[in-house]
């Protein structure tokens, strides 16, 4: 006479309308625990897209610059002086079959640099006057904010190209004829201001005069101190383990090698060290939050136990109820997970254009992020989701 | 429909809320189980309604010997058979009678649209039809425990348990309350109704007295009216 007494399934979306219950009657907390883990979330996002937002202007700068730059420069002697490379450096390193280009330039550290002649001797304002040569802006890449760069006229005459913070400490604009600076005693003209130079940083503060020019008007001795050389990409140890003794054979020690685009990788990884400790603040945040959200659950269940009795009444076994609180957690930390992902994402792209970065959000980070949401969502709704299925229907029902 | 043998429950701490209490109520059947507070009635509807299983004694209700089940058989039973009245109707707050009534059907399978329609008629059937879309707040006493009856009775239980379904409510309504209760009695469902009030327990077909855990008259026994 009687029917098996089977239990129905609930269906996934009665288990998300139900477990929205909770989130829907008492909205404000379940706003506040959400921010929590939305808190974390953005953090982390926030920090990993900002630094790959960084990592990918980096990669964007060292590819319109080039990494097969190596720059070579006089050093000191073994006697501490600073060493002088001989004039026909240039001319030998081009002979080095895979240097596709090589362009110098030499600093003359008797000139300095000044507005005007009122300006006292002393105040140099950290500048440096060095004698360029006409195709220094094809190797290095520089281009110009203002005016033109030295031509095969003005580099026999007063003419000066400013380093960007040259310009702007010597307070000039704009290139042009009214535009002169004093350099050595003599009046130059301004006729070009640069770019910054992140392959050459010591350019932007320096004042580029004719190699001509140089030698006629400011007594330059025609050694240069820095040689620029674009190698073939495939053969930069090759070319950069003769390069010193090529530059000067009688003392290569007294030359020094480097490869700028590794001074801008290396700085980009002390910033990724960086990144790793803000990384582990932001999860920080998040174990936080996910506490948050467990406390809510436990006092969601407290608060709510007549409705577990009644659930239970109308035919909701331990599993449904459980179920039940293990939904609301998940939606709670759900909702806070995307919300963080956005803000994360907003803050990102917000910095990246503020900067001047082109804006990178991983997707790993996200998906990472949304993953680590609802491990944390479970664990905090285990235990109280556990604790309602315990509960007795009568004791429940009586619970005021 | 339901029937207990020598049942007894003691609480831990030794309090006896029922004493070797026998009791038949048979299919169609409406009951009064009336007794001051104490009485062992309150116990005795929540062993009837399997939310509590007895320390001693055989519960069968629809046919199902209560002890011999699982938590989830006993919760299938409570969903399909058993149709549960509170004196504090237990609606959820914020959310309209049709949804509060199709809530009743949750745990059986069906799908929304199907629990909204039985949901709707189990309103109509109760005279609510007209206030599907009100709150909790926006109704009277009278007319919360009407949704809460309809939620009760959504799912076609041959039984509904009303513990003290007219204990919150003025006279007016609980008259209400309980022409609607004979009105489902009439229909065929068995209805057992916990009071402590004389006068509504004197309206219905049998009573069933309690004092201390024990049934101290019954007066199907006394007249053997009953079918």
């Amino acid at each position: 006479m009687t029917a098996p007494l089977t239990v129905a399934r609930m269906r996934p979306r009665d288990v998300m309308r139900v477990g929205a219950v909770g989130l829907r009657t008492r909205p404000l907390r379940a706003f506040l625990s959400a921010l929590g883990i939305a808190i974390g979330i953005a953090a982390m996002i926030g920090v990993v897209g900002i630094s790959s937002s960084s990592g990918a202007e980096l990669d964007r700068q060292l590819s319109a610059l080039g990494t097969n730059l190596l720059t070579v420069s006089s050093g000191q002697t073994i006697m501490g002086e600073q060493a002088k490379m001989p004039v026909d450096a240039e001319a030998m390193i081009e002979r080095i079959g895979p240097v596709q280009a090589v362009s110098a330039m030499g600093e003359i550290p008797e000139a300095k640099v000044y507005r005007s002649e009122q300006i006292p001797a002393a105040q140099t304002g950290g500048l440096a006057a060095y004698a360029a040569r006409l195709d220094l802006p094809q190797v290095l890449g520089a281009t110009l904010r203002s005016g033109t760069w030295l031509n095969a006229a003005t580099h026999t005459y007063p003419a000066v190209v400013l380093g960007a913070t040259a310009a702007q400490r010597l307070g000039i604009t704009a290139a042009g004829p009214d535009a002169q600076v004093v350099i050595g005693g003599e009046r130059f003209t301004v006729v070009g201001i640069l770019h910054p130079l992140a392959l050459a940083a010591d350019l932007d503060t320096g004042a580029l005069v004719g190699w001509p020019a140089a030698e006629r008007i400011l007594d330059y001795d025609g050694h240069p101190t820095t040689l620029y050389t674009r190698v073939d990409e495939n053969r930069m140890e090759a070319v950069r383990s003769v390069l010193a003794g090529t530059a000067n054979p009688e003392a290569s020690n007294e030359i020094d090698i480097s490869r700028p685009s590794d001074a801008l990788a290396a700085k980009q990884a002390t910033e990724q060290a960086f990144t790793g400790l803000l990384l582990g603040v932001g999860a920080v945040a998040l174990i936080v939050g996910g506490v948050g959200v467990a406390n809510t659950m436990v006092i969601s269940v407290l608060e709510r136990r007549s409705e577990i009795g009644l659930r239970r009444s109308l035919g909701a076994t331990r599993g449904q109820i459980r179920t039940q609180f293990l939904a609301e957690s998940l939606l709670l930390s759900a909702m806070g997970g995307v919300g963080g992902v956005c803000i994360g994402a907003v803050v990102t792209v917000g910095y990246a254009t503020y900067e001047g970065w082109p804006s990178v959000i991983p997707a790993e980070a996200t998906a990472g992020g949304l993953a680590a949401t609802l491990v944390i969502g479970a664990v905090a709704g285990l235990y109280p989701a556990i604790r309602a299925s315990r509960l007795s229907p009568t004791e429940a029902l009586a619970a005021p | 429909m339901i029937s207990l043998t020598d049942v007894s429950k003691t609480y831990p701490g030794g309090v006896t809320a029922l004493a070797s209490v026998s009791l038949e109520i048979r299919h169609g059947e409406l009951v009064a189980i009336v007794g001051p507070s104490g009485s062992g009635k309150s116990t005795m509807l929540n062993t009837i309604g399997t939310l509590d299983r007895p320390t001693s004694g055989t519960v069968r209700i629809d046919g199902h010997d209560v002890s011999t089940l699982s938590d989830n058989q006993l919760s299938a039973l409570r969903g399909t058979r058993i149709g549960f009245v509170f004196q504090h109707f237990h609606l959820a707050a914020r959310v309209a009678a049709l949804d509060n009534v199709a809530d009743g059907l949750l745990y059986s399978g069906l799908p929304l649209a199907e629990r909204r329609r039985r949901a709707r008629a189990a309103l109509d059937r109760v005279g609510l039809g007209h206030r599907i879309d009100h709150e909790p707040h926006e109704l009277s006493g009278g007319e919360r425990q009407r949704v809460a009856i309809a939620r009760a009775v959504a799912g076609d239980p041959p039984l509904l348990l009303a513990d003290e379904p007219t204990g919150a409510l003025d006279s007016v309504s609980g008259a209400g309350v309980m022409e609607l209760l004979h009105d489902l009695h009439a229909a065929g469902t068995t209805i057992v109704i916990i009071t402590h009030d004389r006068e509504i327990a004197g309206g219905l077909p049998r009573q069933v007295r309690m004092r201390d855990g024990r049934i101290v008259a019954d007066s199907a026994a006394l007249t053997g009216a009953t079918r």
